[in-house]
């Protein structure tokens, strides 16, 4: 059980040359053969399938639960995607679309992705958004805030949303490609676990740069770390600009040599992503075939 | 946790092998690689059998099969190659303008580009270091070596400026096993580049890349006896440094062998570089990014098995991280591939030698008995060949041997410290003095420690990081010269007037 919380100034330093290093290095893993298709499998089954639009409609919400649970039928036995992400109104028109499939719902939640709302309308939006049945709540941390060394300010808003989340699983967006350098992504990593986060994830998707491999080796690195502190699991979650397989299976060799086979699961590492899927189905497809398929084959949601 | 789901629709898929996710073999191919079954010497341009017309088996130490037979030079051989050294000195190179030498050095640097993957494969084959360390390191480097000293021969008067340089004549050049193509690269580079010609004797146990070298060297046209190469071992070199007409001795190999070659060439009047041993400490404070901290730990000791001279082989912790630091690195070795060379995954490879595999067996038996506690890795290792898992040993004191003597293998000692001064003190307490590493997040404090660290290389939050342009070499017993860099140039030259 934790006893104290730690002073957050004092998070560890994290030296970028030697992060951007070693995080190349995981792409020097030759991933082949069975243990490509096993990889590729896993990441289908780690995607949240998002879509996170102004001109989102039930419609298209529709459309994407269907693929969420349908990557490509005409090639039996692949599983579902982990789940589909939206915004708090398409929350219930999602639940209802992905029915028992097992999928879960996601939602965005606190003003996302600018969270410049009061901390009480954002503890509204988490909480509309968990009645609706959203089985997990994305928020955003308040980077504003952050910024000014309100780190207090930051955690208690955390916790707050933890509280309203009830059961839902809560992650927790730093924006990383707004908190400028590795020391403070470490930091805020520190208070978002601390605080009650059941998921860190980088990015809303909507900044640039959004995940790399670097700063998620950074926030893989503050997991191991506070799992050692406390005995707790915190699941991670990449966000944004992960589109290739290869890629994909770059990060699947961080997890796994980082955080070890416990955390290669949808229980503890997702990929927020659109476009991740189609690739990853056109290279399963490449694996059993022998030939890719032109793009067309595959679905788009 | 979620409430509404009853019946899930293969929503959470275990994966084979016992829930772990495992990389499948992925083998460099060996086809790649052309690999003669005897090999001659190189001298004068020419494919030269042995006068005493014997040869000695090379092995692969990953499964202990032979890969071919290597000429072993005698006095007479060796005196051939002095010979036709002496002649393509006098007669072709010195006069040679130095800007038509420089081409034939960028010449060999291209080559040896496009052959990298021959080499690399041939590099792992020979020595047993992993394949993804010969393809991103040791070839692309000794490429690197070439470019840059060929783009040094014809300005040698502004790295000496005011100065009149001349080369010294034929250099003698004897290398060790640990990265023989890139070592081969240290040493003729700048030795051609300044207008002397050479020969050299690679290995016993590693000269299949020095003799493809050779070859590329015969396809680059460079003029006869420039650069000859002498396969054999000790008696070979013997004859090498005791050779009258030799100028210039540069050697790198073990402490022990550069103290005979000094006593051996004692009043004559040949010069002499001696690149030996080395214990470098790798010392982190706990103000350092630990997680970076521990990945230099890691590429500074099992880098290419340990077998590095400038290996981070004494860990100096500070006390207050150092269960943190210890815990992190057990965790590392754990994710470190030990196995086939040729594997584009493997970490570790296989020991050079049976022989250099009893010494570090020799040292992990040492550091039980003086009461270290050792953790090594627990990844299996292949039934044929010579193997060591990465080991590390922690309570070790400074009167410990294993923290005193260069154990060249993957065996980590781990110290404590609490202070600045005391850390300073023991790191440079030994006869070495080689490379050093400092891991702090405060600026002013790595100047302050790389100041007061007695060894030729420091790294601050890096470690094993080489570039042709940096020099390279040791204080006290690690040797003396400089390879690499501007400095690297002198020790081939005379500076007149």
């Amino acid at each position: 059980m934790l006893t104290r919380l730690p002073d957050f100034s004092l998070s560890p330093r994290i030296d970028q040359v030697g992060v951007e290093e070693r995080a190349s290095r995981f792409t020097k893993r030759s991933i082949k053969k069975e243990s490509k298709l096993n990889g590729l499998m896993l990441v289908l089954n780690m995607i949240d399938l998002t879509t996170l639009e102004g001109k989102d409609t039930d419609g298209k919400v529709k459309q994407l639960c269907y693929k969420a649970v349908h990557l490509h039928d005409t090639y039996p036995g692949l599983p579902t995607v982990a789940a589909v992400c939206v915004y708090p109104s398409m929350v219930k028109i999602a639940k209802r679309a992905v029915g028992d499939s097992g999928v879960k719902i996601a939602s965005v939640a606190t003003a996302f992705p600018s969270g410049q709302a009061p901390k009480d309308v954002k503890i509204r939006d988490t909480k509309y958004a968990v009645n609706e049945g959203a089985d997990e709540v994305d928020m955003v941390i308040s980077r504003g805030k952050f910024h000014a060394g309100e780190y207090n300010y930051v955690f208690d808003e955390i916790a707050a949303i933890k509280e309203a989340c009830g059961h839902a699983r809560l992650k927790v967006i730093l924006e990383t490609g707004e908190l400028g350098t590795f020391d403070k992504v470490r930091r805020a990593s520190d208070i978002a676990m601390y605080a009650g986060a059941d998921f860190i994830k980088t990015s809303t998707g909507k900044i640039q740069p959004a995940a790399t491999m670097p700063v998620t080796l950074v926030m893989l690195e503050a997991i191991r770390d506070f799992y050692y502190e406390t005995g707790r699991m915190i699941g991670m979650k990449p966000a944004g600009g992960i589109s290739k397989s290869k890629l994909a299976l770059h990060y699947l060799v961080m997890v796994k040599e980082v955080l070890g086979d416990d955390w290669l699961s949808n229980e503890w590492f997702r990929f927020g992503a659109s476009s991740l899927a189609n690739d990853v189905l056109m290279q399963i497809v490449k694996e059993k075939t022998g030939t890719y398929q032109a793009a067309n084959y595959f679905s788009v949601d | 946790m979620p409430k509404t789901i009853t019946k899930k629709k293969n929503n959470t898929i275990k994966l084979k092998f016992d829930t772990s996710w495992q990389y499948a073999p992925a083998p460099e191919s060996k086809s790649a690689a052309t690999i003669n079954k005897q090999y001659d010497l190189f001298i004068n341009d020419e494919w030269v059998k042995p006068a005493g017309g014997k040869y000695f088996d090379t092995i692969n130490p990953a499964n202990e099969e032979k890969l071919s037979e290597i000429a072993e030079a005698n006095a007479a051989d060796v005196d051939k190659a002095v010979n036709a050294a002496r002649k393509a000195y006098e007669k072709v190179w010195k006069r040679m303008p130095a800007k038509e030498r420089a081409k034939y050095i960028f010449r060999i640097a291209r080559m040896i580009q496009e052959k990298a993957r021959e080499l690399a494969i041939i590099e792992s084959l020979d020595g047993g270091k992993p394949i993804r360390e010969s393809r991103d390191f040791d070839v692309p480097t000794a490429a690197n070596h070439f470019f840059y000293y060929a783009g040094w021969a014809d300005k040698l008067e502004y790295a000496f400026p005011n100065r009149t340089t001349e080369p010294l004549g034929v250099a003698g050049q004897i290398i060790p096993w640990n990265f023989p193509l890139l070592m081969a690269a240290w040493k003729i580079a700048p030795a051609i580049a300044t207008g002397n010609t050479v020969v050299l004797k690679p290995a016993e146990t590693t000269s299949l890349t020095a003799l493809k070298l050779a070859e590329i060297i015969q396809e680059s046209g460079l003029p006869p006896g420039v650069v000859n190469i002498v396969t054999g071992a000790g008696a070979t070199g013997a004859a090498i440094v005791n050779h009258p007409d030799i100028n210039k001795i540069a050697f790198t190999g073990s402490t022990d062998v550069g103290k005979i070659i000094q006593r051996a060439i004692a009043g004559t009047d040949k010069k002499v570089t001696l690149e030996l041993g080395g214990k470098a400490a790798n010392i982190i404070f706990e103000d350092a990014p630990l997680d970076q901290a521990v990945e230099g730990v890691v590429n500074g000791i099992y880098f290419n098995q340990g077998h590095v001279c400038c290996a981070g082989s004494r860990l100096y912790v500070q006390e207050s991280v150092a269960k943190k630091v210890i815990r992190k690195l057990q965790d590392r070795l754990e994710s470190l591939i030990v196995g086939d060379p040729l594997d584009k995954n493997t970490d570790i490879g296989a020991i050079n030698s049976k022989q250099q595999l009893e010494t570090i067996h020799k040292y992990i038996r040492i550091g039980k008995e003086e009461g270290a506690e050792m953790y090594e890795s627990s990844c299996p290792l292949p039934g044929k060949g010579y193997w060591c898992r990465p080991t590390l040993f922690t309570n070790v004191a400074q009167s410990n041997r294993i923290a005193q003597e260069e154990i060249f293998g993957p065996v980590l000692s781990i110290l404590t410290f609490r202070t600045d001064d005391e850390v300073i003190e023991k790191a440079n307490n030994s006869p070495y003095g080689l490379s050093a590493g400092v891991w702090t997040d405060k600026g002013s404090k790595i100047f302050n420690m790389t100041k007061r660290m007695r060894a030729g290389v420091v790294w601050a939050n890096t470690f094993n990081k080489f570039d042709p342009s940096s020099p390279f070499g040791g204080y006290k017993e690690s040797g003396f010269g400089r390879e690499g860099g501007l400095h690297g140039l002198l020790p081939y030259l005379n500076l007149i007037n």
